[in-house]
């Protein structure tokens, strides 16, 4: 029998590694997974919704909505134009701008928020200009708006910078040649050809807006029905002891989460289908 | 800044004729200028009022000394431990086969993907003395929640997908008849890893402990759930920032962020480098 020269490896490094392999993501991502599923609806399904019906919690799931819907729309039709121009045009310090887009993933979330309280805080840039102006960013909606597009910011144009380098720009400027316009190449050419991708980014975003604590903690100032988001009341909850409250709204974010998850894993094989 | 300079000088397109360039650039521009470098410059030049010599007494004092030591120690714990079992894992998935296995590789991603205060609180509930691993752990007389390896452990999770998703096409792009090779020498298994594997893999496994880190050192919102946020003892940097602004403290905590920003370049540039290293250990 010819014995493939590759299978060299020793016969219970599969089996090991496997065990290892399971047993870690056991612990990290099925228990975890479970647990709030099963804290959530462990008293049934009229104790969840009645607790997520609350006043001050649906008024948090309601916040978390509107952040969401100001948020992904703007980022989303910035970050297109940023991977625009980075990937069509060839110009001096464009590799220092793709390192740039990455800040505020490089930046713990907390300093995210930090910096909005320095600029706009009382005793910031504008602070006592927007007092006088009976103004408030920071602890009001404002700065949850800017805390959050602060930090979700590089989502799409992350995405889509990779596969438009790879795409390049024969297509477009094809179209060019034949008459088209600006708006017509975008429309007609680059975006079918990057649809996956955006869709990709504008779900990471939409998830990471919604998700979002360390930022939004900072500037929400915690005001319970008017600054909470959902992750923030989590806190809330948590710290409460009201643990099915607080993993019923977590649940809802979870779902969030493995709808990411499932985009992703959709995004990933039409892309993969589409190279060959 | 300088791209606010090239921005403004309207640089010549090369290359191409197609229109947009001087909308997008000056759009996206302003944007990120309102966004993101403004609001950046106002932390620095905030904290660039203070004096080098008050800087200094407020850095080193000794309890935001102690917060960055455990920060920084329990980044760099957790990100040894992702560089171990991100290895093993992504070998796992790409090398072989098993039911369930296109499920689990979809749900590595979930800590990317789950908000920070959701991982936060189901580790706390898992890993708290009466939680389902917390019962199971203390038959071994490990404690795991409301301590130091509380941080860790929610920074093994945080950081597990960065070392697989670096790893996982490294693995997958290995040139087999190189191990082929290395057999048909008579090298041994151990061999063709250590020196075959272990080599290509480890430019790709240096950017995801990197990255891992990085996002370690400044992580909040899992670690306050599950560990007892006591200072000297389980008080993170950020978590610090966040006291000391609760408390009006402002200078304090924009010296602390500050420092914090420097890190973070620092890191952004080295795994930076790291990227363009492992780019070129490949051998396309």
């Amino acid at each position: 029998m010819i014995v493939p020269a590759i299978n060299k490896e020793p016969r219970w490094i599969k089996p090991v590694l496997l065990f290892l392999a399971l047993v870690f993501l056991a612990v990290f991502i099925f228990i975890p997974l479970f647990t709030i599923f099963h804290q959530a609806l462990g008293s049934g399904l009229k104790v969840y919704f009645k607790n997520l019906m609350e006043p001050d919690i649906f008024a948090a799931i309601k916040l978390t909505l509107v952040v969401a819907l100001v948020c992904v729309p703007v980022n989303t039709f910035f970050g297109i134009l940023l991977a625009w121009v980075v990937t069509k045009f060839e110009f001096k310090g464009k590799n220092i701008l793709i390192t740039l887009i990455e800040v505020p993933f490089a930046i713990s979330p907390v300093i995210a928020g930090l910096l909005f309280i320095f600029l706009f805080g009382s005793f910031g840039w504008f602070g006592q200009w927007l007092i006088a102006h009976h103004l408030k960013v920071v602890f009001a909606l404002p700065g949850i708006f800017l805390a959050t597009a602060f930090v979700t910011f590089p989502f799409v144009a992350r995405e889509l910078i990779p596969l438009m380098q790879e795409l390049g720009r024969d297509d477009e400027e094809a179209a060019m040649t034949l008459g088209a316009k600006g708006f017509q190449i975008f429309f007609r050419i680059t975006l079918p050809n990057i649809k996956w991708g955006l869709i990709y980014g504008v779900v990471l975003t939409n998830a990471r807006s919604m998700g979002e604590f360390g930022a939004v903690a900072v500037v929400s100032g915690l005001i319970r029905g008017v600054t909470t988001t959902m992750p923030l009341y989590i806190d809330i909850l948590y710290n409460e002891y009201r643990y099915a409250a607080a993993f019923g709204v977590a649940s809802l974010l979870t779902l969030l989460a493995l709808a990411t998850l499932i985009v992703k894993t959709i995004v990933e094989h039409f892309n993969s289908v589409r190279k060959i | 800044m300088g791209i606010k300079i090239t921005a403004a000088k309207k640089p010549r397109s090369r290359g191409t004729g197609l229109p947009g360039f001087g909308l997008t650039l000056g759009l996206s521009m302003t944007y990120m200028a309102l966004l993101i470098f403004i609001p950046l410059s106002a932390l620095i030049l905030y904290s660039a009022r203070i004096g080098p010599r008050e800087f200094w007494v407020l850095i080193s004092d000794e309890r935001v000394m102690a917060a960055f030591k455990i920060s920084f120690l329990s980044a760099f714990i957790a990100a040894l431990f992702n560089f171990i079992f991100g290895l093993v894992i992504a070998w796992v998935l790409t090398r072989y086969t098993f039911p369930g296995k296109r499920i689990i590789d979809a749900l590595i991603d979930l800590p990317f993907a789950i908000p920070t205060a959701v991982a936060g609180i189901a580790l706390a509930f898992i890993f708290s003395p009466n939680g389902i691993m917390g019962v199971f752990l203390k038959n071994f007389g490990l404690e795991l929640a409301y301590s130091r390896k509380g941080i860790v452990l929610a920074l093994v999770f945080i950081g597990l997908p960065f070392v697989v998703r670096t790893v996982q096409p490294v693995i997958q792009e290995l040139d087999k008849e190189l191990e082929e090779a290395a057999a048909s020498l008579g090298a041994d298994f151990y061999q063709i890893f250590g020196r075959v594997i272990f080599p290509s893999l480890f430019p790709a496994l240096l950017t995801g402990f990197a990255l891992a880190f990085a996002r370690g050192l400044g992580e909040y919102g899992s670690i306050i759930f599950i560990s007892s946020n006591q200072p000297y003892h389980t008080e993170i940097v950020p978590l610090l920032i966040v006291k000391k602004l609760l408390q009006f403290d402002y200078r304090g905590a924009s010296v602390i962020g500050v420092t914090m920003l420097v890190c973070a370049f620092v890191l952004l540039l080295l795994i930076n480098f790291l990227e363009a290293f492992a780019a070129r250990g490949k051998s396309r």
